[in-house]
C-alpha cells in the first residue's frame, strides 16, 4: 500500500477503573439507536473493535451493568461515542435512551478486551448485521482518517430503511442489503447476505470482523470461510443479550 | 459500589425474585435463554472424530475416544453460570463426566491445567479449581446433545468461574507446573474469574 505508515501500535494494558465522564452530545440514529458522545475526565486511546462496560448505580444502590462497543475512532481523543439500541425490556438501554440528557454524567469504564480489535491489518473485510456495525464503524472511521487506500469493506445487513445507523456516513466503502423493507426506490441489494454480496465487496482474504445477531454472525462467518478466509481471521462478535 | 454516584434517575427494571437474589454475582443479571458468545466461526467437530486427551505434566497421559467415553461414569450437574458479559442462567442442568473420575490414574504433578479445544481457544484453571466435584466435560444440556453452538459435541464445565473458563469443543486438559494465561486471560479477562469477587478483567 504504497509505503503508509501503520497506524501507531496502541499498548495493550489493563482497563482503566471506572470513571465518571459527561454526556456532551446525543445523536438519534434511528427511531431506537441513539449515539452517546461521553468525555471522560481519563481518557485512554481505544483500538478499534474493543467496548466500554456501562454501569447505572440507582438511588437505593442498585446498580446494573452493560458492555457497549465504541463506535468512534481513537483519534477522537478526551472520549468515546457509544451507540445504543434500545430493547424495551432492558434496563440500562431504556435508561440512556429516555432518561440520559446532554450534561448528565455517567459512569464507564474501559477500553476493555483485545480480541475483536483491528490492529491495521489489511485486507480487511466488515461484516455487520443491525448494530453489529457499531465496532464495525469504529474501524472504518479510524481507516477512513488514518489510512484511507488501505482495502477495507463493510457489508451492512438491515432489516429496513429507516434503521440504517450512520446513514449519512456510509459511502463507496459500504454496501448495503436489506432484509425486509427497502427505502422506496432502493434499487440497490435485498435479502440476507450471501456469496454472491460477499464476492461483490472485492476484499481479499485477509481479516474479517463479523458482528450482529447470533444467526446472523453464524451464517456471515460462514460465508467469509467459503471465500477463502483463514478460521482464525475470522473474528466474531455476538451480541449477548444487552438490556 | 463505594464512590457515592448516582446516575440521575435511575431505577431498577428487573428484579430477581427474592429465593434467587442470593444466586446472583454481583453486577449480573438473571438471563432465561442461553446467549451465544464466540470469539470466531464455529467449528463443526463430529462426534466420531472427537477425542479427549489430558496430557502434561501427569504420571500417565489418557485418551478417550467419543464411544469409549460414552461408557464413563455419566453425571448431571444442575448448576448456575455467570458470563462475563454480565448475565447469569440460573437453575440449568448439563450431564457429562467429572473431571475427577478423568483424572483417575493421571497422577498429576503440575498445580495448574490448560484447557484446550479444536479452533484453538485455550483456558487456564488451578487443578484444585477443576478437581473434588467442580468440573465436568459436558455433552449434553437440559437432556439433550450439547449444540454446536454451545460447544457440542463436548465442552468443559466449570460452574464455579465466569463461563469463559468453561472451554466450548474441548479437546483436552493440559497439566502444568506454571500458571500460563489462556486465550482471554492474554486479551484482558482476568486470570482467575472469581464471579463472586467480580474479576472480570486484568487488575480487577
Amino acid at each position: 500500500m504504497g509505503g503508509l505508515a501503520p497506524p501507531p501500535p496502541v499498548e495493550q494494558r489493563a482497563p482503566g477503573r471506572w470513571q465518571v465522564g459527561t454526556v456532551t452530545r446525543i445523536k438519534r440514529e434511528t427511531p431506537r439507536v441513539k449515539s452517546f458522545r461521553i468525555d471522560l475526565p481519563i481518557w485512554i486511546p481505544h483500538l478499534p473493535g474493543q467496548h466500554y462496560d456501562v454501569r447505572l448505580t440507582a438511588e437505593d444502590g442498585y446498580q446494573a451493568q452493560r458492555s457497549y462497543s465504541i463506535a468512534s475512532s481513537p483519534l477522537d481523543e478526551g472520549g468515546i461515542e457509544l451507540t445504543i439500541d434500545l430493547l424495551e425490556d432492558g434496563e440500562v438501554s431504556p435508561h440512556f435512551h429516555d432518561v440520559v440528557v446532554e450534561g448528565d454524567r455517567v459512569e464507564v469504564r474501559g477500553p476493555l478486551t483485545s480480541y475483536f480489535v483491528w490492529h491495521g491489518e489489511s485486507p480487511a473485510l466488515l461484516l455487520g448485521g443491525g448494530s453489529g456495525v457499531v465496532p464495525l464503524m469504529a474501524m472504518l472511521r479510524h481507516r477512513r482518517r488514518t489510512m484511507p487506500e488501505l482495502p477495507m469493506r463493510l457489508v451492512y445487513s438491515v432489516r429496513a430503511g429507516e434503521a440504517v445507523i450512520y446513514a449519512d456516513e456510509l459511502g463507496d466503502d459500504a454496501i448495503l442489503t436489506f432484509t425486509r423493507e427497502p427505502p422506496s426506490g432502493w434499487s440497490g441489494h435485498t435479502g440476507r447476505i450471501d456469496a454472491a454480496l460477499v464476492a461483490e465487496a472485492g476484499v481479499e482474504p485477509g481479516i474479517a470482523f463479523v458482528c450482529g445477531s447470533n444467526g446472523f454472525v453464524e451464517a456471515a462467518s460462514q460465508l467469509a470461510l467459503e471465500a477463502g478466509f483463514d478460521p482464525e481471521q475470522v473474528r466474531t462478535e455476538r451480541f449477548g443479550p444487552t438490556g | 459500589m463505594g464512590n457515592g454516584f448516582v446516575s440521575r434517575g435511575f431505577q431498577r427494571r428487573r428484579r430477581p425474585p427474592d429465593e434467587l437474589a442470593d444466586r446472583l454475582p454481583p453486577g449480573q443479571y438473571v438471563e432465561p435463554g442461553f446467549p451465544v458468545l464466540t470469539a470466531g466461526p464455529t467449528p463443526h467437530i463430529d462426534a466420531d472424530a472427537w477425542g479427549f486427551r489430558i496430557d502434561g505434566m501427569v504420571g500417565q497421559e489418557r485418551e478417550w475416544t467419543w464411544d469409549e467415553f460414552q461408557a464413563l461414569p455419566f453425571e448431571t450437574v444442575p448448576c448456575d453460570i455467570h458470563c462475563v458479559t454480565k448475565w447469569s442462567k440460573l437453575s440449568t442442568n448439563f450431564g457429562g463426566v467429572s473431571v475427577d473420575t478423568l483424572l483417575e490414574g493421571v497422577e498429576p504433578r503440575g498445580d495448574f491445567a490448560v484447557q484446550y479445544s479444536y479452533g484453538g481457544y485455550t483456558t487456564n484453571v488451578p487443578l484444585a479449581d477443576i478437581t473434588g466435584g467442580k468440573a465436568w466435560v459436558v455433552t449434553e444440556h437440559e437432556g439433550e446433545p450439547l449444540p454446536r453452538t454451545h460447544g457440542g459435541p463436548a465442552r468443559m464445565l466449570v460452574p464455579h468461574l465466569y463461563f469463559w473458563k468453561s472451554a466450548k469443543w474441548v479437546a483436552g486438559l493440559r497439566i502444568m507446573d506454571d500458571d500460563e494465561p489462556g486465550f482471554w486471560e492474554q486479551r484482558g479477562y482476568h486470570n482467575y474469574g472469581d464471579p463472586w469477587k467480580e474479576q472480570r478483567y486484568w487488575g480487577d
